[in-house]
C-alpha cells in the first residue's frame, strides 16, 4: 500500500513539475522564435526614430548603471550597519523594513518616486527613473550583504581584532573579503532585478525615442518602449517589440547565469 | 614579577546577574607555560579573553579587580584601565591571541602575516618581509610554504592554518601570547608539531593556554591553574598540580572522576 502511495506521489510531482516547464518553455520558444525573426543586426545601430533599439539599449543600461551606483554602496553601507553595528531593535526594524520593501509591488515604487521626485521637480527624468530602480535594488543588495556577513565566523573577526586592528579595518580587510563571493551574487541578482523593470520607469524616466545622455528629461527605455510598442496597432512596431524582449531576455539570462557561475567556481 | 598578574578578579556577562569568574588571583610568569584547565563552562577562556580584552568586541561586559601588566621595558600598568582605541592597538600587539578553530584571512599567505605588521605601521617593503620569513620560519612553516607565499591560505591544511596562525601572532614581536584550545580542532601529528613550537616559542614570549587535553597541560606547561564553576580552585607547578594536589577537586579532576 505504501508502496502505492509512494508511486503516485511521485507521479503526481514529476507531472506538475513538467506543466510548470512546458509553460516556462513555450514562453520562451515563442519569445526566441518571434525575436529571432524580427531581429536585425542594425537593431543595435539604429536609435527607435530610425526603427532600431540602439538608443533603448543604451538609455536602459544608463538608468540600471546609474542605480547601482546609487543603490549597492548605500544597500552595502546599511547591511555592513544592521549586521556588524547595529544591535537591538533599530537594527532588527531596518532589517524588516528592508524585507517588506523586497516584496513592495514595483508600481508602487514607481508612484512614491513619481510624487517625490517627479512632481517636484517638474516632469519626468532619467534621474527620477534610477532613483527608482535604485529603491527595488536596496533591499536585495542590504539582504545578501546582511546574510553573507552573518556567514563569516565570528572567530575571523576576533582573530583581526587580536593582531589589534581597529573593527572598522576588520570588516574592510577581512570580513568583507570573506564574504565578496556572496554579496557579487547578490549584486548581480539585484542588477538583473532592475534590468528588467517597466513599473518604476513607466512615469518617472519613461521613454524616448530619441539617442540622449541628458538625464535631467525623459530618458530611453527598453522596458518602457517594450511596453508602447506592444500596444501600437502597426504589425512592424509588434515585431520590433518581440526583438526588444528577446535582446532583454537574453540580456537577464546573461546576468544572471554570470552569477551563478561566479558562486560555483569561487566556493 | 610575572609578567601579568590577576589580582581579585571578577567578570559577569552582559544580562547575566552572577558573575561568571569570582575573585581570581593568578599569575602568568615571564617566558613560562601557564595552563588553565577545567571542565566545560569552568570559566577558563573567558579568563583568558580578559587578558587581551577582546571580550570588548561584545559591549556590557563588567570588569571587577586588576589584571597587571608588566612589560619587557618594565612599564607596568592595569589592562582593566583601558578605553582608549589606540591604547586597545597597543595591548593588542602585545599580548597576542590564536583561537580554537584556525584563522587564516581570506587573502595570501604573505600578506596573513604581514597583516599585523602593517597594522602596526610597518611600510617598508624588505622589512616587512624579512619579518614574515622570520615568523615562518619560527613557526616551522617557512620550508612548507616559502614557494607559495603568494597563493591563497585558505588551501593550506588545518595543522598548517594553525601554524600560520600562530607565525601572524608571532611576527608583531608580543610579549605574551595567549592560545584558546590551539589543538583541539587538529589531528594528532599536528598536534604535536603544534606543541614543539609553543615549547619553542617560550624562550621569547610568555604562554598562558586553554586547554581540555590533560596531558597536553602536563606535557608542555611549567605552571597549571585548575579552575571550576568561575573559582580558581588551586595553582602551582604543573608537576605538585599532576603528582600532589592539594585539593580534593583537583585530584577528582585529573583523576577523571569528573569533568
Amino acid at each position: 500500500m505504501r508502496l502505492i502511495v509512494n508511486k503516485i506521489f511521485l507521479v503526481l510531482s514529476v507531472f506538475s513539475a513538467l506543466i510548470g516547464l512546458a509553460f516556462l518553455a513555450w514562453i520562451l520558444t515563442t519569445l526566441f522564435i518571434k525575436g529571432l525573426n524580427s531581429f536585425h543586426f542594425a537593431l543595435f545601430l539604429n536609435d527607435l526614430v530610425e526603427g532600431g533599439l540602439r538608443n533603448l539599449i543604451v538609455g536602459q543600461m544608463i538608468l540600471a548603471g546609474l542605480a547601482s551606483l546609487i543603490g549597492i554602496p548605500l544597500g552595502m553601507a546599511a547591511g555592513i550597519y544592521i549586521q556588524e553595528y547595529g544591535r537591538g531593535k533599530y537594527a532588527d526594524t531596518i532589517r524588516d523594513l528592508s524585507d517588506i520593501m523586497m516584496s513592495a509591488p514595483s508600481i508602487v515604487i514607481g508612484a512614491f518616486v513619481y510624487a517625490l521626485v517627479v512632481v517636484p521637480t517638474g516632469g519626468t527624468s532619467g534621474f527620477a527613473g534610477a532613483i527608482a530602480l535604485a529603491i527595488m535594488m536596496l533591499p536585495v543588495v542590504i539582504n545578501t550583504t546582511d546574510n553573507m556577513l552573518a556567514l563569516v565566523p565570528r572567530e575571523l573577526r576576533e582573530a583581526g581584532i587580536a593582531l589589534g586592528a581597529s573593527k572598522y579595518k576588520v570588516i574592510v580587510d577581512i570580513v568583507i573579503k570573506a564574504a565578496k563571493v556572496g554579496i557579487m551574487t547578490g549584486i548581480l541578482l539585484a542588477f538583473a532585478r532592475i534590468i528588467g523593470e517597466t513599473a518604476p520607469l513607466l512615469f518617472t524616466s519613461e521613454t524616448s525615442n530619441y539617442f540622449s545622455l541628458d538625464l535631467t528629461e525623459s530618458f530611453p527605455s527598453l522596458t518602457v518602449s517594450i511596453y508602447d510598442l506592444a500596444n501600437e496597432p502597426e504589425e512592424s512596431s509588434r515585431d520590433l517589440a518581440w526583438a526588444a524582449s528577446f535582446i532583454l531576455t537574453v540580456l537577464v539570462l546573461i546576468i544572471n547565469l554570470s552569477g551563478r557561475f561566479i558562486t560555483r567556481n569561487k566556493k | 614579577m610575572p609578567i601579568l598578574n590577576i589580582k581579585k578578579f571578577s567578570f559577569t556577562y552582559p544580562g547575566v546577574d552572577y558573575p561568571s569568574l569570582k575573585n581570581i588571583n593568578l599569575p602568568i610568569r615571564r617566558n613560562k607555560i601557564t595552563a588553565l584547565i577545567g571542565p566545560s563552562g569552568c570559566g577558563k577562556s573567558t579568563l583568558l579573553r580578559s587578558m587581551n580584552r577582546i571580550h570588548d568586541l561584545y559591549p556590557g561586559n563588567k570588569y571587577e579587580g586588576k589584571i597587571e601588566f608588566t612589560d619587557d621595558a618594565n612599564n607596568s600598568s592595569n589592562i582593566l584601565d583601558i578605553k582608549k582605541e589606540n591604547e586597545f592597538i597597543e595591548l593588542r600587539q602585545k599580548i597576542g591571541m590564536i583561537f580554537q578553530k584556525p584563522t587564516p584571512f581570506p587573502m595570501s599567505i604573505f600578506d596573513n602575516v604581514a597583516y599585523g605588521l602593517k597594522i602596526a605601521g610597518i611600510k617598508n617593503k624588505t622589512e616587512l618581509a624579512d619579518r614574515v620569513e622570520t615568523a615562518l620560519k619560527g613557526s616551522a612553516l617557512w620550508s612548507e610554504v616559502h614557494d607559495r607565499l603568494g597563493k591563497s591560505a585558505m588551501g593550506l591544511s588545518g595543522g598548517q592554518q594553525q601554524r600560520l596562525c600562530i607565525a601572524r601572532a608571532v611576527a608583531v614581536k608580543p610579549e605574551v601570547l595567549l592560545f584558546d584550545e590551539p589543538t583541539s580542532a587538529l589531528d594528532p601529528i599536528s598536534t604535536g608539531a603544534i606543541e614543539e613550537l609553543i615549547v619553542e616559542l617560550k624562550k621569547d614570549v610568555s604562554i598562558a593556554i586553554v586547554t581540555h587535553n590533560m596531558q597536553q597541560a602536563s606535557r608542555i606547561s611549567d605552571y597549571t591553574a585548575f579552575m571550576y564553576l568561575g573559582d580558581l580552585v588551586e595553582y602551582d607547578k604543573t608537576e605538585n598540580i599532576f603528582l600532589n594536589p592539594k585539593e580534593k577537586q583537583t585530584e577528582d579532576y585529573i583523576t577523571g572522576r569528573f569533568g
